[in-house]
């Protein structure tokens, strides 16, 4: 409580010092000769911001040029639609979108949970430890990533038989074509290569974490795991997540290596059915280029939410999303008026706390600041101004025009 | 009164640098001891050494009769040395000590109840009494209403209350500061010196190295001038600030006024 009226003194204090400077530098300097006549009419109008022509010219061109391309998307018949279309959701298409999909989201899986595995064990002061999982991300970083696939897929006649036992004792031991079927060999494939890499980018998100954040969890005495779990990854995350993402997206185009250990894959399957209909090349290329299209597409939006839910903490105020945004316009057209100011200010992440009065005094407030260029406000209210504020111009422009003249 | 905590014979060095050169010094229960010296006469080391954030290469430091970080034990030769504790009990030690950093270090992902909850949960305390206890600290040095905010949308001095109020959730019967005013605004020092006050009075044994001298001679009990790592002068801040007796402190406390 005691805050608030701190700052609202302190913006009181302001608003007076800015009104004042203006005031003193009117009055004292009205015949100032380094602004003659036809400068002292303009001051009172809006400066004109300088135009970008030739930006323009550039976009026309541009444009031009892609719908050149796009009219040969319709006038070109090789690109065969129809059969895209016939293809596009066959059972064959889907059965392989379906493998391409369980092998990465497993890879995916193991791969960051075996990332922060041996990410520990490399930031580990046991030299042992950290010498091995350095070897480890040598060694599968620097074997691509077919060599290794191909390698598991003959393991069987490298190693006949896989088993556990005491070292020259009694052992236990099944044949290695037992264990390991095709889709085992693959996710085991791509997920020792993809460990080596989700490993380093773990890793570089824990140094990533401020050294005081380390010292405040042990001054605290936080046992050694929490110290990690509940301190270090959280904030890490922050950054390993976009690292992280794009490399699930290498991934999931990985995963088409996986037609040489004779798994069919959704590009294994395109491979197949185009030696089958060998007219078919172009629209069953077309087809899988829209389905790696749309799984791509389909990260990316659960990185976005991914990246909202980590970012908590380290921002003052979240955005909204671009449905809170749609919705908000939404409601903005069916209410509109003085309404729409209060969704302005409701759409915030924490603007829960204002109902439709407090929106609509929201928006005033960040009106009349905005006005002023004086747009940082209170600590966390921020955002929520500026939002608030934009929604009121846009759709009272009249009243924040009339602020602008009550300040000024 | 008994002694809170005692250094003796501390010494430390990074490599050739020497930051602590033997340093003994006792503080006893309830007081409340300033740390003065000039930037680099190693009164942060020696406020992190009693917590074990930065171990000694000799010498030890006791709290309440405990050797931290450390105990003796005598060798096969029948010589006793101090080694190091596993990690597991220092952090336990840790918990009994509450330790204020210049620079706040909350938990950002964390809300402030959340922060200053986190110690005593992590300690075994359940979540609903660690949760109400962690509010009432929150009331104690203003921030009841702030309860759940983020530490990024609260100001300097805000955020440097909820670290004291989170390095008083584990009652510990010491708490450290380290500069707790240095990376503030001047006009939000005022508040968090506050805080600190109402600590002192409260009897919570309290070391605080600061800048602050007006403030260390309002507050402390004791004043140690530190300079070289070593202790060049202490006593009484009617004494040590008003009438320094050595060269040194007379010289750093014309400067610092």
């Amino acid at each position: 409580m005691t805050e608030i009226t701190e700052v609202s003194r302190r913006d009181a204090t302001s608003v007076d010092g800015v009104g004042d400077v203006h005031d003193v530098r009117r009055a004292s300097r009205p015949d100032d000769v380094t602004i003659d006549a036809a400068g002292r009419a303009a001051l009172d109008r809006p400066v004109v911001p300088l135009r970008h022509p030739l930006r323009w010219i550039a976009a026309a061109l541009v444009l031009v040029v892609l719908l050149n391309f796009v009219e040969t998307l319709f006038t070109n018949e090789q690109w065969g639609w129809p059969a895209v279309g016939k293809w596009l959701f066959s059972p064959a298409i889907l059965t392989g979108l379906q493998l391409t999909l369980v092998a990465t989201a497993l890879s995916a899986v193991i791969s960051f949970t075996g990332g922060i595995v041996i990410a520990i064990a490399r930031l580990s002061r046991n030299p042992v430890l950290s010498g091995l999982a350095w070897g480890y991300v040598w060694l599968f970083r620097s074997v691509p990533l077919i060599l290794v696939l191909v390698f598991l897929y003959n393991l069987g006649s490298l190693y006949p038989t896989i088993g556990v036992g005491i070292p020259f004792g009694p052992q236990l031991e099944v044949p290695t074509a037992n264990v390991l079927g095709d889709l085992a060999i693959g996710v085991i494939g791509l997920s020792l290569s993809e460990i080596a890499y989700a490993s380093e980018i773990v890793r570089a998100g824990v140094l990533a974490v401020d050294h005081g954040q380390h010292e405040a969890a042990q001054a605290l005495g936080l046992p050694r795991r929490r110290q990690f779990v509940r301190v270090i990854l959280p904030q890490a995350l922050r950054s390993i997540v976009p690292a992280f993402v794009n490399q699930v997206v290498g991934l999931l185009k990985a995963s088409s290596l996986l037609f040489y250990v004779s798994l069919l894959d959704l590009f294994g399957v395109v491979q197949n059915l185009s030696s089958t209909y060998p007219t078919d090349i172009i629209p069953l290329l077309v087809v899988a280029t829209i389905w790696y299209l749309a799984l791509t597409s389909a990260v990316s939006v659960v990185q976005y939410y991914v990246e909202r839910w980590t970012a908590r903490g380290s921002v003052r105020s979240l955005p909204p999303t671009p449905l809170q945004r749609v919705r908000a316009a939404v409601r903005r057209g069916a209410s509109g008026g003085a309404g729409g100011a209060s969704v302005g200010a409701s759409v915030g992440p924490r603007g829960a706390s204002g109902g439709e009065s407090g929106g609509a005094r929201g928006a005033s407030v960040g009106a009349s600041r905005r006005s002023r260029g004086a747009s940082q406000g209170g600590p966390g209210g921020a955002g929520r101004l500026d939002q608030a504020a934009a929604a009121a111009r846009s759709v009272a422009s009249g009243t924040s025009t009339s602020n602008d003249r009550g300040i000024s | 009164m008994s002694a809170a905590i005692g250094i003796h014979g501390a010494a430390k060095a990074f490599g050739t640098n020497v930051v602590i050169d033997g340093v003994d010094l006792s503080i006893p229960a309830g007081s409340v001891t300033a740390i003065l010296g000039p930037s680099g006469s190693g009164k942060s080391t020696l406020l992190r050494a009693i917590n074990h954030l930065e171990p000694l290469d000799r010498g030890v430091v006791t709290v309440g009769g405990e050797t931290i970080g450390v105990r003796v034990r005598t060798g096969r030769d029948g010589v006793p040395r101090y080694k190091e504790l596993p990690e597991r009990l220092i952090l336990r030690q840790r918990s009994r000590i509450g330790f204020v950093f210049q620079h706040f270090n909350l938990f950002p992902h964390l809300t402030a109840l959340e922060n200053v909850a986190e110690g005593p949960i992590a300690s075994g305390v359940d979540r609903a009494t660690a949760r109400s206890r962690a509010r009432v600290l929150l009331d104690r040095v203003g921030l009841g209403d702030r309860a759940d905010t983020r530490p990024r949308q609260l100001s300097g001095g805000q955020q440097q209350r909820v670290a004291i109020a989170r390095a008083l959730a584990l009652e510990p019967s010491v708490v450290l500061l380290d500069e707790p005013t240095s990376a503030l605004d001047p006009e939000l020092v005022g508040e968090v010196l506050g805080v600190i006050r109402s600590l002192a009075d409260s009897g919570t044994t309290l070391v605080i190295v600061t800048h602050e001298v007006a403030f260390a001679r309002e507050v402390a009990d004791h004043v140690v001038f530190l300079d070289h790592g070593r202790v060049v002068e202490q006593g009484p801040p009617a004494q040590l600030i008003d009438d320094p007796q050595h060269p040194r402190t007379q010289d750093f406390l014309s400067r610092v006024r």
